[in-house]
C-alpha cells in the first residue's frame, strides 16, 4: 500500500489520515495530488461517483477535516430547493471564518445574489487564498432544481473569479447529468466497490473489546459468506454484524463451546443468518423486534413481518369475486369455455398461440376484463345461485377502493367498466385455502 | 584518520548540497505547479490565443469603432463549448484597456444567462454594474425600455455632449432567448440601433442555430454580425499547442530548471507514443478544455521526487480521462443477474426485488412511463439503458464471476 505523502501537509497528519480511511488509499492519494497545496488552483469542479456505501462521503469528510481545508458540506436531499441550498452554503461559509461570532440570517433567492454574496463572504475571510471546497452530497437532486443550478455550480470558479472548487458526490454516472446544450465538464473520479477482502478488513476493524480480533474476524467471515452474494453495502453489513453478534457469542457465553470451535458456532448461527436475510435485511421487521426475537428464541412462525400485514379479511362474496377476478385477468378468454362449462370441446392450437406460448401470462401482468365476464365466472364458481343484486356490485366497488382490483379506463365509458386484478398468486392461494378448509369438495383449478 | 575525516566532510557537504538542491527543487516544483495550475484550471490568459487571428482582428476592430469612434454595434460570437469564446473576448478587452482613452471611458456590463434568469434580475444587475443604484433610487418605471433609457441618460456626464460608450457582454446568450418576450434582447439591440449612446452588444453562445431562436423583431434589430470559432487547427498545430501549454514562461525564477523542463516537454512532444495518445484525444475532442484536463492530471503527479512529466504520466492521465463510467457501474453489478434454476444459491423473490430496486436507483434501468397507483410495481415495463457491448465488457473485466452468469450472458446476448 503506498504511503500518503505530500509536501504541503505534515507527515503525522497524513499518517493519521491513512489510518482513518482503510482500503481507500489510492483514491485519497489521487485526491491529494489533485488538490495540491493549499493556495494552488485545482479543477473548478470534481464529480465523484460510485455505489452506495463505497465511502465517497466518508472519505471526503475525513480528508477535508483532517487536513483542515476550508470547506462547506451540504446534502442536496436535505436542502432540496435552490433557495435552501444556496442559503445553507452561505450560512456555513460564515461559520468557516473566525471573525463572525454567530451566523446572521441570509436571504438568497437566486444564483445571481448567491454569486454576489459569495464574493463578499470570501474576501472578508482570512482564507489567505486557500482553495475553498464546496461539497454537494447526493448531487443527483440538483437535476430536479432549476435548470441553471447545476451548470452554474460547475462554473463557480469562473463566475466568482475566486479560488473555489465544487465537488459533487453521486451514485449516478455523469452521462445522466449532462444538460442538453452541454456544460463545463468536471473531472470525474470513480470509487470502486470494496472487494470481499476490503469488507473483511473494515468490518473486523471495530470488534468489541471483550473478544479477540481473531474470533470476530471468523464471525465476519461467516457473515460475509452468507450475505456477500446478495449485499455488498457496507452500512447494511455493519448493521447485520452488530445485530447478530450476540447470537453468535451465545454458545461461548453459555459455556458450550470455546472461541475456537468454529463448527459448533457455525451450526448455531447459520439458520439465524438465513432467517435474517428474509426478515431484517428486507426490513420486514425492525431491528428491535429482531433482537427481542433472538432473546426469546421464538418460533419463526410467530414472525409477523410487514408483508404479512397486507392480508385483509374480506366478506364471503368478496372472496369469490376476487378469485373470479384473478381467473379473468390471467386466463385468456378462449379458455373460459373449457374451464367453466360442463360440456366443452377441445381447443385447437393455432400458429399464433404456438409462437406466444413462451411468455407466460404471469410474467406479463394482469389483463383487463369487462364486468360481464367477471360475473359470468363468478356464477360458475359459486355453488348456489347468486343474484346480481346491488350487494354484489357494491362489493366490487369496495374491492376497487381497497386497490385489490383496479378500474381500467374512465368512469364514463359507455360499454361497461373494465377491471384488472392487482393481487398476486400467493394472496389468492391464501384465500382459496380458506375455502378448501370450509368446503372439502372445493376443487378449483387456480390458474393455468 | 585524516582521509576518513576528509571523506566524512565531503559526504556531509554533498548531502548539504543535495539537500539545498532538493529544497530549491521543492520551491521550484511548487512554483511550477502554481503557474501551470493557474493556466489549466483558472484559464488565465497566457499570451496570444492560437489559430484565431482573423476573428481576433475582427473583434478588435469592432470594439475600437465603438469605443473610439462612437459607433453602436452588435455581434455574436458562436462556437462549440471550449472553443475559446470567452478567452478571445478577454484578450481583446485586455488589449483595448492598454489604450488610455478607452480605459477611462469605457463602461462594461457583464451579464450571464446562468445567473440572470429573467429580465427583472438582469435589469437590476445592469443598474448595479453601472453603479447607478443611487440614481435610480425608488423610482418606478412603466416598462423595461423606460428604465433602460433612464439608465443610459444618467450616464451622460455634466460637461459632455455625448455619454461614455457602454459594452454589454452577454454570456450564455442562448439562455436569454428563453426569457419572456425576449424583452432584454429587444431593448438592447434597439438601443444599439438608435445610436444615441454608443452601445455595443456582444453575445457569446454555443448554439449554432441561435438566429432561429430570436424573434423576428429582435432579429431585425440585430446586425447579423457573427464571429465563428470552430477549433479549426489541425493535428500539427495541436501538438504545437500542447508544447506551448506545457512550457514554462521565460520569466521563471530558476532558469536552469525551466530549461530542463522545456527540453523535457520538447522531448515529449516528439515521442511517438505521446503523439499517438494525443492523436486519440484529438479525434475524440478537439477543444482545449479536454487537453487542459489531461495536462492537469499529468501535472498532479509532479513532485520533488518526480520533477518532470513522463510519457507514462500522460498515458495514465489519458486512461483515467477516457474511462467508460457506465461500464464501471455495471462491472460491479453483475451479481444480481442470477437465474434461480442454474444457480446454487436460491434467493427469495423479495431479496431479488431489493436488488432490482438498487438497479433502478442507479438509473441503469428506467421505467418507460411514470409509475402510477394503478399499475403494480412488479409489472411496470422497464427499459435498459445500457447496450450489449457494455454488459459484455463489464462481464469480462469482473473478477470471480460465476460461470453460469457468464454463460447465460454469452448465450442470450451473442445473437444480437
Amino acid at each position: 500500500m503506498p504511503n500518503l505523502e505530500h509536501p504541503a501537509y505534515p507527515a503525522a497528519t497524513l499518517l493519521r489520515l491513512e489510518s482513518l480511511v482503510p482500503c481507500r488509499e489510492s483514491q485519497v492519494s489521487m485526491l491529494l495530488s489533485i488538490f495540491g497545496e493549499r493556495q494552488q488552483f485545482t479543477f473548478p469542479s470534481i464529480f465523484i461517483y460510485g455505489h452506495t456505501s463505497s465511502g465517497k462521503t466518508y472519505v471526503m469528510q475525513t480528508l477535508l477535516n483532517t487536513l483542515q481545508l476550508p470547506h462547506v458540506f451540504v446534502n442536496c436531499v436535505e436542502y432540496f430547493t435552490s433557495r435552501l441550498l444556496l442559503e445553507e452554503i452561505l450560512i456555513q461559509l460564515q461559520n468557516c471564518s473566525f471573525e463572525t461570532k454567530h451566523a446572521s440570517h441570509v436571504l438568497c433567492d437566486t444564483f445571481n445574489d448567491f454569486v454576489r454574496m459569495f464574493k463578499q463572504a470570501v474576501t472578508s475571510q482570512d482564507l489567505q487564498d486557500q482553495t475553498l471546497y464546496i461539497v454537494l452530497d447526493r448531487a443527483e437532486q440538483l437535476r430536479e432544481m432549476e435548470a441553471n443550478i447545476l451548470p452554474a455550480f460547475l462554473r463557480l470558479q469562473e463566475l466568482t473569479d475566486r479560488n473555489v472548487t465544487v465537488v459533487l458526490l453521486s451514485e449516478i454516472v455523469w452521462e445522466l447529468f449532462r444538460p442538453s446544450t452541454g456544460c463545463f465538464e468536471p473531472f470525474t473520479l470513480y470509487f470502486p466497490d470494496y472487494s470481499i477482502g476490503h469488507l473483511q478488513k473494515i468490518l473486523s476493524h471495530n470488534h468489541p473489546p471483550e473478544y479477540s480480533a481473531d474470533f470476530y474476524a471468523a464471525y465476519i467471515n461467516i457473515l460475509l459468506g452468507v450475505f456477500y452474494m446478495v449485499c455488498r453495502d457496507l452500512k447494511e453489513l455493519q448493521h447485520l454484524a452488530a445485530l447478530n453478534f450476540s447470537k453468535y457469542c451465545e454458545p461461548v457465553v453459555r459455556g458450550e463451546a470455546n472461541e475456537r470451535d468454529t463448527r459448533k458456532l457455525w451450526k448455531n448461527i447459520e439458520p439465524h443468518l438465513k432467517k435474517a436475510m428474509q426478515t431484517v435485511y428486507l426490513r420486514e421487521i425492525s431491528s428491535s423486534q429482531w433482537e427481542r426475537l433472538q432473546r426469546d428464541d421464538g418460533e419463526p412462525g410467530q414472525l409477523k413481518g410487514l408483508s404479512a400485514h397486507a392480508h385483509v379479511e374480506l366478506p364471503y362474496y368478496s372472496k369469490f369475486l376476487l378469485i373470479a377476478a384473478y381467473l379473468a385477468s390471467y386466463n385468456p378468454v378462449r379458455t373460459d369455455k373449457r374451464f367453466f362449462l360442463k360440456h366443452h370441446g377441445k381447443i385447437k392450437k393455432t400458429n399464433f398461440m404456438k409462437k406466444h406460448e413462451k411468455t407466460s401470462n404471469h410474467l406479463l401482468g394482469p389483463k383487463p376484463f369487462p364486468l360481464d365476464r367477471l360475473l359470468a365466472i363468478l356464477y360458475s364458481i359459486v355453488d348456489n345461485r347468486v343474484a346480481p343484486t346491488a350487494n354484489i356490485f357494491s362489493q366490487i366497488t369496495s374491492l376497487v377502493t381497497l386497490q385489490l382490483l383496479s378500474l381500467v379506463g374512465h368512469n364514463d365509458q359507455l360499454d361497461g367498466p373494465r377491471y384488472k386484478c392487482t393481487v398476486s398468486l400467493d394472496f389468492i392461494r391464501a384465500i382459496a385455502r380458506f375455502f378448501s378448509l370450509l368446503h372439502l369438495k372445493e376443487g378449483q383449478s387456480i390458474g393455468p | 584518520m585524516l582521509s576518513f575525516l576528509f571523506k566524512v566532510k565531503i559526504s556531509a557537504m554533498s548531502k548539504r548540497k543535495s539537500k539545498e538542491s532538493s529544497s530549491a527543487n521543492g520551491e521550484c516544483i511548487s512554483q511550477v505547479q502554481r503557474i501551470l495550475r493557474e493556466r489549466f484550471c483558472h484559464h488565465h490568459a497566457t499570451g496570444k490565443p492560437f489559430g484565431i487571428e482573423h476573428q481576433y482582428r475582427h473583434l478588435l476592430e469592432l470594439l475600437k469603432r465603438t469605443t473610439v469612434h462612437g459607433e453602436s454595434n452588435s455581434a455574436l460570437i458562436i462556437g462549440p463549448r471550449g472553443s475559446g469564446k470567452t478567452m478571445l473576448l478577454n484578450h481583446v478587452l485586455k488589449e483595448l484597456m492598454e489604450i488610455k482613452q478607452i480605459r477611462e471611458n469605457l463602461l462594461e456590463v457583464h451579464l450571464n444567462g446562468l445567473l440572470q434568469t429573467n429580465d427583472k434580475v438582469a435589469l437590476k444587475e445592469i443598474t448595479r454594474q453601472l453603479h447607478l443604484e443611487n440614481v435610480v433610487g425608488d423610482k418606478v418605471f412603466g416598462s423595461f425600455a423606460e428604465n433602460l433609457a433612464f439608465l443610459l441618460e444618467a450616464l451622460r456626464k455634466g460637461d459632455r455632449t455625448s455619454s461614455c460608450p457602454v459594452l454589454f457582454i452577454l454570456d450564455e446568450f442562448d439562455l436569454f432567448v428563453h426569457h419572456k418576450n425576449q424583452t432584454l434582447l429587444y431593448n438592447l439591440f434597439d438601443i444599439s440601433q438608435s445610436a444615441q449612446t454608443p452601445v455595443t452588444v456582444i453575445g457569446l453562445t454555443c448554439r449554432q442555430d441561435i438566429l432561429e431562436l430570436l424573434e423576428k423583431r429582435v432579429k431585425s434589430r440585430f446586425s447579423h454580425r457573427q464571429i465563428y470559432l470552430m477549433n479549426s487547427f489541425d493535428f500539427k498545430q495541436y501538438i504545437k499547442i500542447f508544447k506551448e501549454q506545457l512550457s514554462l514562461p521565460a520569466e521563471f525564477l530558476d532558469e536552469s530548471f525551466a530549461q530542463k523542463w522545456n527540453n523535457n516537454v520538447q522531448h515529449l512532444s516528439e515521442d511517438k507514443t505521446v503523439q499517438d495518445m494525443l492523436q486519440n484525444l484529438f479525434h475524440y475532442s478537439k477543444d482545449l478544455r479536454s487537453l487542459h484536463l489531461l495536462l492537469m492530471l499529468a501535472l498532479s503527479n509532479v513532485t520533488v521526487h518526480h520533477p518532470l512529466i513522463t510519457a507514462s504520466d500522460l498515458h495514465e492521465a489519458s486512461k483515467q480521462y477516457r474511462m467508460d463510467s457506465k461500464a464501471n457501474i455495471v462491472h460491479e453489478f453483475q451479481k444480481f443477474m442470477q437465474r434461480k434454476a442454474h444457480c446454487m444459491y436460491n434467493f427469495e423473490k423479495p431479496v431479488v426485488m431489493k436488488a432490482f430496486e438498487h438497479l433502478l436507483q442507479l438509473e441503469l434501468v428506467k421505467p418507460i412511463e411514470r409509475p402510477s397507483v394503478r399499475a403494480q410495481r412488479e409489472y411496470l415495463l422497464m427499459k435498459l439503458l445500457l447496450d450489449n457491448n457494455q454488459i459484455m465488457d463489464a462481464l469480462q473485466a469482473y473478477p470471480n464471476c460465476p460461470t453460469d452468469v457468464k454463460q447465460w450472458a454469452t448465450s442470450s446476448l451473442s445473437w444480437l
